[in-house]
């Protein structure tokens, strides 16, 4: 027995402890000491899940939701629990074929991984939806998902709610410090972007335990990290869903807006932009897509008319041409001015006037006399008082923007256009330093330089409604739950026009304006139980010294002695004031005070501008051009797809071969396609189940057909 | 001999059950923690039996039921049947070439019945621990001559190399294991310090920066070299040694292994090596792979493994995440968890002073075992005890090391914790077998 190994056995412990003693030193090194592990673990494990709470909802005047979230329904798949399902019977009720099953499965696997749930068909509809929920039993893997998404039960004011759409890199350097992040929605145009702040709430995080493979565990910590998700707030505004929908309607196969304004809040009544666009056409899966043939649409539906375009207010403006008139007395009631057929007052024969005659103030507004008002803005600008032209305009400028014209008015809406009220320094490029009186004149009946938004034109109808004031013209009434950010306060202020302008003043041009419709102008739009005042406009126009068809033009307001609408109409490129805008305008009142259009002669009417096709020449022009071009392309493609089926078949025909390309090249873009032939003055056939008669292009899905 | 209990329970230690009871439970705990699911009830899948712990919990029991029986028999049968069952042990792991089923790759299991699975690598290491203690009991062994030490290494080796001829290179290791208990049987220090100098070095080469390697090895000599400082000044020889060795390690670290492995070994080899240990081999450093150039870009080297089980160990602080509530754990970020990583559920959930504790029940173990050791008259029951000491010494160390990113990644399990029947049994018979011996230490058994 060897004993004299007997000190080993300590020799044998003192390496097991300094063994143990390097593992315990390297756990103090990785345990105590490396702060990087504890991070990488977390970075590991910890998943960081925003929670998207519902965005507000919008509520026109009547509480009925215009703009709400619905559910939908995603089908969700994870590729490794779906195999051995029976993909022919999924096929069959999804109505794809199997190579777009695995496809479709392929595609999920490169993105998600094996293990990931992922969207196999986002926004089920209803019928798809009820099918596959009764059968969702047989497909192990497949289950159905909620998810919200905006929605527009009227299938109205697109131009006016806006979109949302996935924020893009753009929006994210402009919006840095508010917390969006790739794949997040924004409002992008409308309420929904004016009142995005309002509208999207507070977004949640959540914090979840994740495995090897992404997927959730559960909640890390029982969520006392967490932060719940504050849903957005809804919004009320003065629109009237009804009347916006009645003006949509007889706006369709336009071009043009109308915008209707409670005189007495300044809410505005409704604001339709024709072309408009079905706003559900731009929620749910093939937005991008809908958004790309939107705007690509020579008719640009996309733009609100309302207040992003300018326009020239052409004879409307006259009411506000008369009131400073009056008011600056160069003219008064009994003032008569005589037309042979133009103005004389410059000698150039300009403008012109339609209706011959010798017209005292009233009915100068009533038959809309160019050389009354002609001959009343030469005065203006050649009062004594002011030394020269340039601080006469600076003059009749000052009352002009108090009528909230020349600059923007604050509607909240983006993209709002100033409108121009010329200065002295808009002329100087054309007719050097000094200007006179004749150079401006046909600023009088308001062309030449006088840029305004229809916004503005219905505003300075409200105006003359209230006899001198007026609230700037909002859509939002209120905000659920209190105006956090003060977005409301500018519309709580009242405004008014220009002291100097006294109230008789406005009575006389009322006085006008009612006759315009009692034997002006306007008679035919006249209702026997409404006292409408209003006032045409007609606006010359050319494209490239080319004369179009005029601008249409209607301003008013009713009743007269308690007014509670005012409205302003332009449809572009169609006719007379007196002949579209002021009917149009007259339906729109009758509607909103008497909530229908009563009558088979009112409703015939209804009808029969509903109907009326004005689409611009140019714009026809541009649809024709892409249409064709559209066509040659799918002829090239059909023409490629014969060759090479011929070239297979072999060359016996050969000859034939040689020709058609020939033939194909005759087709020059320009020509009008025969297709779908446009006949724009005669109404077209109407479709069964009382659709409004197409636009040009079939692509009837994207617009409207109000009538149900 | 009248009472059963009273015979079983005879001299029997039992410091060493309750050890082992101890560790067996925080085994079928830390199994339990890496299986856990918040949204399942955990009592209905435990008593449905599929999943590990509730495995692990049948096969302590079957554990349970082997270690009685071993109490029950009489020690001489051990040291009789000692070289027989090592000679059953090599025929067993012969017939896993022939009936070997492949798990993970290595071919070294033999299936039972009721999809239980056999590995005879493990349980050879309990005759191998039987027969060299037969072998260094012999009346006639002089285990100073060279030649009894190197019986005495066929024995150990023999299965080792069956175990690397069945790609179980960590089974394999553990052999080298009964170097300790040779050596407390006389085996000259010197190959011991020697040959695990060398195999500290190679892994320090691998695992630490070359320059602090050298900086730290050229210390060392310093230091050595100032405590020895008197005896130094009388005789040079020892200064020429202790500088030789510094060369010799530097030499090695510096120039050897990088040789190796950038000249010897195939690219893909060294990368394999090197990324055992979490780290990144750069392959246009590889002469052989220069010549293939533009063949095939080597494969960015995968030590998922060790980063996730540093990860894992390294967040869980001083005090831990607490039981159950390891991100990591839950996560299933560290493969092989249940199994070889098993100490990384620990480390999560319980922190440095989970594992420090864990770590000095074993190291109690261990020096219990050495001290029953010690106490044996009969030079079998010694050796024996000896080997079980240093096997789980092995198991240990190495384990905990490659889950700490110390040692290269070789599959060995955790003792006693780690989920898995073999090793759970072996670790029994092994522990029971030196409590049965220990209980008749008044016999001399030669």
């Amino acid at each position: 027995m060897p004993v004299f190994n007997q000190s080993r056995a300590r020799i044998v412990q003192i390496i097991f402890a300094v063994v143990f003693l390097v593992i315990v030193g390297q756990l103090i090194n990785l345990q105590l000491f490396s702060v990087k592990y504890k991070l990488a673990a977390e970075n590991n494990a910890i998943l960081r899940k925003i929670v998207y709470p519902d965005r507000g909802i919008i509520f026109d005047r009547k509480r009925k939701a215009i703009l709400e979230n619905a559910i939908s329904y995603d089908l969700q798949v994870i590729p490794s629990e779906a195999r051995g399902v029976d993909t022919a019977a999924l096929c069959n009720l999804l109505n794809i074929d199997t190579a777009e099953y695995r496809k479709r499965i392929r595609e999920l696997i490169f993105k998600n991984g094996y293990v990931k749930p992922g969207i196999f068909e986002p926004l089920l509809t209803v019928e798809m939806y009820a099918r596959l929920n009764e059968n969702i039993y047989k497909f192990p893997g497949f289950s159905l998902t909620e998810r919200s998404v905006r929605t527009y039960p009227y299938n109205a004011a697109g131009n006016v709610l806006g979109y949302i759409r996935e924020v893009d890199p753009t929006y994210l350097k402009t919006h840095k410090d508010e917390g969006y992040q790739m794949g997040d929605y924004a409002g992008m145009t409308g309420l929904e972007r004016y009142y995005e702040k309002v509208l999207m709430g507070t977004r949640g995080v959540k914090n979840y335990i994740r495995d090897n493979k992404n997927r959730i565990q559960g909640a890390y910590e029982n969520g006392i990290y967490d932060t719940a998700a504050v849903a957005g707030k809804n919004i009320h505004t003065s629109l009237d869903v009804e009347l916006q929908k009645l003006g949509e309607k007889l706006m369709s196969n336009k071009v043009g807006s109308i915008v209707a304004i409670d005189p007495k809040t300044g809410g505005i009544l409704c604001m339709v932009s024709a072309p408009t666009y079905n706003p559900n056409y731009l929620t749910g899966s093939q937005q991008k897509k809908h958004f790309a043939d939107l705007l690509l649409d020579p008719r640009l539906p996309l733009n609100n008319r309302g207040l992003t375009t300018y326009y020239s207010p052409g004879s409307t403006f006259k009411t506000v041409v008369g009131i400073i008139g009056l008011t600056e007395g160069v003219i008064d009631l009994r003032t008569t001015v005589s037309c042979p057929g133009y103005f004389t007052g410059c000698g150039t024969g300009k403008p012109k006037c339609l209706d011959k005659g010798v017209f005292d103030f009233k009915d100068a507004v009533a038959h809309s006399d160019n050389s009354y008002f002609s001959t009343v803005y030469k005065r203006l600008l050649e009062e004594s008082k002011y030394p020269s032209t340039d601080s006469a305009l600076v003059g009749f400028n000052v009352y002009a923007n108090s009528f909230g014209l020349g600059h923007k008015l604050g509607v909240d809406l983006p993209f709002e256009k100033n409108g121009l009220i010329p200065t002295a320094q808009n002329y100087y490029k054309e007719f050097g330093r000094k200007i006179y009186p004749c150079n401006l004149i046909s600023n009088a009946i308001g062309q030449g330089k006088i840029n305004t938004t229809l916004v503005q034109l219905a505003n300075v109808m409200s105006i003359i409604a209230n006899k001198g004031w007026y609230y700037t013209p909002h859509l939002v009434d209120s905000i659920e739950g209190g105006d956090e950010y003060g977005m409301l306060e500018a519309y709580k202020v009242k405004h008014y026009t220009d002291s100097r302008i006294p109230e008789n003043v406005f009575n006389s041009v009322q006085d006008g304006m009612q006759a315009v419709v009692e034997y002006g102008t306007a008679v035919r739009s006249r209702i026997p139980d409404i006292v409408i005042c209003g006032k045409t406009g007609t606006v010359e126009n050319y494209y490239r010294g080319k004369k179009q068809p005029d601008h249409s033009f209607f301003g008013a307001f009713a009743p007269r002695d308690n007014p509670k609408i005012a409205i302003a109409v332009i449809c572009e490129n169609s006719d007379q004031g007196a002949r579209v805008a002021a009917p149009i305008a007259s339906l729109m009142i009758e509607k909103y005070l008497k909530d229908s259009i009563r009558g088979p002669e009112r409703k015939a009417m209804e009808e029969e501008f509903t109907n009326k096709v004005y689409i611009p020449p140019l714009m026809r022009q541009a649809i024709a051009k892409q249409d064709s071009l559209k066509r040659l392309k799918e002829n090239q493609q059909l023409m490629e797809q014969k060759l090479n089926k011929k070239e297979t078949e072999g060359d016996t025909e050969e000859d034939n071969l040689k020709e058609e390309p020939v033939e194909q090249d005759g087709i020059v873009p320009a020509q009008t396609p025969t297709k779908k032939p446009v006949v724009p003055a005669a109404p077209q056939k109407k479709k069964p189940g009382g659709t409004v008669a197409t636009l040009p292009n079939n692509d009837d899905k994207k617009y409207k057909r109000s009538a149900r | 001999m009248n009472n059963r209990n009273n015979t079983i329970s005879q001299g029997v230690d039992w410091t060493i059950i309750w050890l082992y009871a101890i560790l067996v439970s925080i085994g079928i705990l830390c199994i339990f923690m890496v299986e856990y699911r918040t949204d399942t009830n955990w009592l209905q899948t435990f008593l449905s039996g599929k999943t590990n712990y509730s495995k692990q919990l049948i096969f302590a029991g079957v554990c349970a039921m082997v270690a009685t029986f071993i109490l029950l028999t009489d020690s001489k049968l051990f040291t009789a049947f000692a070289n027989l069952m090592y000679a059953f042990g090599i025929l067993l792991m012969l017939a896993t070439f022939v009936l070997g089923k492949n798990i993970n790759g290595s071919k070294s299991w033999i299936p039972l019945v009721g999809g239980f699975n056999l590995q005879p690598a493990e349980l050879c290491k309990i005759f191998t621990a039987l027969a060299l203690a037969k072998f260094l009991s012999r009346q006639e062994t002089d285990f100073t001559k060279l030649r009894s030490q190197l019986i005495a290494a066929v024995i150990a080796l023999t299965p080792a190399v069956l175990s690397i001829a069945q790609h179980e290179l960590g089974l394999a290791l553990v052999y080298s294991s009964f170097l300790i208990a040779m050596y407390r049987e006389g085996l000259p220090a010197q190959i011991l310090i020697f040959g695990s100098s060398f195999a500290v070095l190679v892994i320090a080469t691998l695992v630490v920066d070359p320059n602090t390697l050298a900086i730290a090895l050229t210390a060392i000599a310093a230091l050595i070299l100032f405590v020895l400082r008197k005896q130094i000044k009388k005789s040079k020889g020892l200064l020429v040694l202790i500088i030789g060795i510094w060369l010799f390690c530097v030499g090695t670290q510096r120039f050897v292994v990088p040789y190796i492995f950038n000249n010897v070994l195939e690219c893909y080899q060294s990368t394999r090596i090197y990324s055992m240990v979490g780290k990144e081999y750069d392959c246009s450093k590889n002469k052989k792979s220069e010549r293939k150039a533009g063949e095939k870009a080597a494969r960015k080297p995968d030590d998922y493994n060790v980063r996730q089980s540093k990860i894992a160990i390294g967040s869980g602080g001083l005090t831990g995440r607490g039981f159950l509530k390891g991100t990591q754990t839950r996560g299933k970020y560290v493969p092989e968890q249940h199994t070889d990583f098993i100490f990384t559920s620990l480390g999560e959930a319980f922190g440095f002073a989970g594992c420090f504790a864990f770590l000095c029940i074993y190291l109690f173990l261990l020096f219990r075992i050495v001290k029953i050791a010690e106490r044996q008259r009969s030079t079998f029951s010694r050796v024996y005890a000896y080997s079980v000491a240093s096997i789980i010494f092995f198991h240990i160390a190495v384990n905990v090391s490659m889950t700490i990113g110390l040692f290269p990644i070789v599959g060995i399990p955790l003792p006693l914790i780690s989920y898995g029947g073999s090793s759970m049994l072996t670790f029994t018979i092994l522990i029971f077998i030196l409590l049965r011996l220990d209980a008749d230490r008044q016999m001399v058994l030669r």
